[in-house]
């Protein structure tokens, strides 16, 4: 009913994402196809790698180009909003990838294993780099290995004001808690952001 | 030896080039800024313009606003190559891209209460 109000008023549609990222085998496919409307779709990503010209004549602009697969997950929020998950690709050597996705981005779910916690530095490097918001999840895997939260925060040496969470990444609700928890670093990062800029606030 | 790695040059050569043979060799994109989920529109008369193959099956994807990863993923081609295709479709006036401003708070609230409900 009140998604009827929405598009009553004639708002524009509105796509917004999240990016899901965390080392290879983390289960960000997993997370995404556990609470996407759509099976995680699968699309290649041909994306350049290096821009300089080799061949003007021909207008080839650049020297490689990597494919590699991509993939993402849709949700209807509302008549007018659809939120996707996007995927970062596993392996580090696409990391330039990562841009290309995380620009533009709410903020981002950076999963962990605790198995193999060295496997994050590279996303957390990233994302720590970047004034965006994310939240660390720590994927179970049926709980076979116990850990506790704070002592992976501190073997990540994480900053206390980023959440870490556990989460089931086979579950729906355990992903939509995942989600929740960076919905609120994204709205307290917005109003953070905005009060330490008066001149652009209004 | 250098046999070998000259058939590998080849082979990436071909990888290359193949995908970005519908955008005549193209890589980058006419237009700027198009993301994954920027929303793209085909604008009013783009479905009788005179159109390539690829492009008349870009513009029947876009009839209602669809993203740019949908619209890749729906055509079938690499993310990079359907940046190029639409972007011209773009700046040729048939689609209409929707390109998200940077969201106020209360739409941040609203997408938070929404995924809560989920
Ligand atoms: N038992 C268990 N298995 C899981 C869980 N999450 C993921 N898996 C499994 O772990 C494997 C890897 O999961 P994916 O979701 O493909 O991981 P990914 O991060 O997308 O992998 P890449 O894209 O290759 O980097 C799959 O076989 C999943 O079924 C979990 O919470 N519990
Ligand atoms: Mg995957």
């Amino acid at each position: 009913m009140s998604g009827l109000s929405e598009s009553a008023r004639g708002g524009a549609p509105l796509a917004v994402k999240i990016a899901v990222s965390g080392g290879l085998g983390v289960g960000k496919t997993t997370f995404i196809g556990a609470i996407s409307e759509i099976e995680p779709l699968d699309t290649e990503a041909a994306i350049t790698e290096v821009s300089v010209g080799v061949d003007s004549l021909a207008g080839v602009e650049a020297k490689t180009t990597t494919t590699v697969a991509l993939d993402f997950g849709r949700i209807t929020l509302s008549p007018l909003i659809t939120l996707y998950l996007f995927g970062t690709p596993g392996q580090d050597r696409f990391s330039f990838l990562w841009d290309d996705l995380v620009e533009g981005a709410l903020g981002t779910v950076v999963l962990v294993d605790t198995r193999r916690i060295e496997d994050s530095f590279p996303a957390l490097d990233y994302f720590e780099e970047r004034d965006a918001p994310f939240v660390l999840a720590v994927n179970g895997f049926d709980g076979a290995h116990h850990f506790d939260l704070e002592e992976v925060r501190e073997a990540l040496g994480l900053e206390a004001s980023v959440p870490v969470v556990a989460c089931d990444a086979r579950d729906r609700g355990s992903v939509r808690d995942v989600l929740v928890a960076l919905m609120d670093q994204v709205v307290e990062h917005h109003m953070r952001v905005s009060r330490g800029s008066p001149a652009f606030a209004g | 030896m250098s046999e070998r790695k000259e058939n590998l040059e080849e082979t990436e050569d071909a990888l290359f080039v193949r995908p970005f043979i519908m955008t005549g060799g193209r890589a980058r994109p006419a237009q700027e800024g198009l993301r994954v989920e920027t929303l793209v529109e085909a604008a009013p008369g783009a479905r009788t313009a005179l159109l390539e193959f690829e492009q008349r099956r870009i513009v029947a994807l876009c009839e209602h606003p669809t993203t740019v990863a949908e619209v890749a993923a729906g055509a079938g081609v690499p993310l990079g190559v359907a940046k190029v295709l639409i972007a011209d479709l773009v700046v040729g006036g048939l689609l209409v891209c929707h390109q998200p401003q940077e969201l106020q708070l209360h739409l941040l609230e609203r997408i938070r209460d929404h995924v809560r409900a989920l």
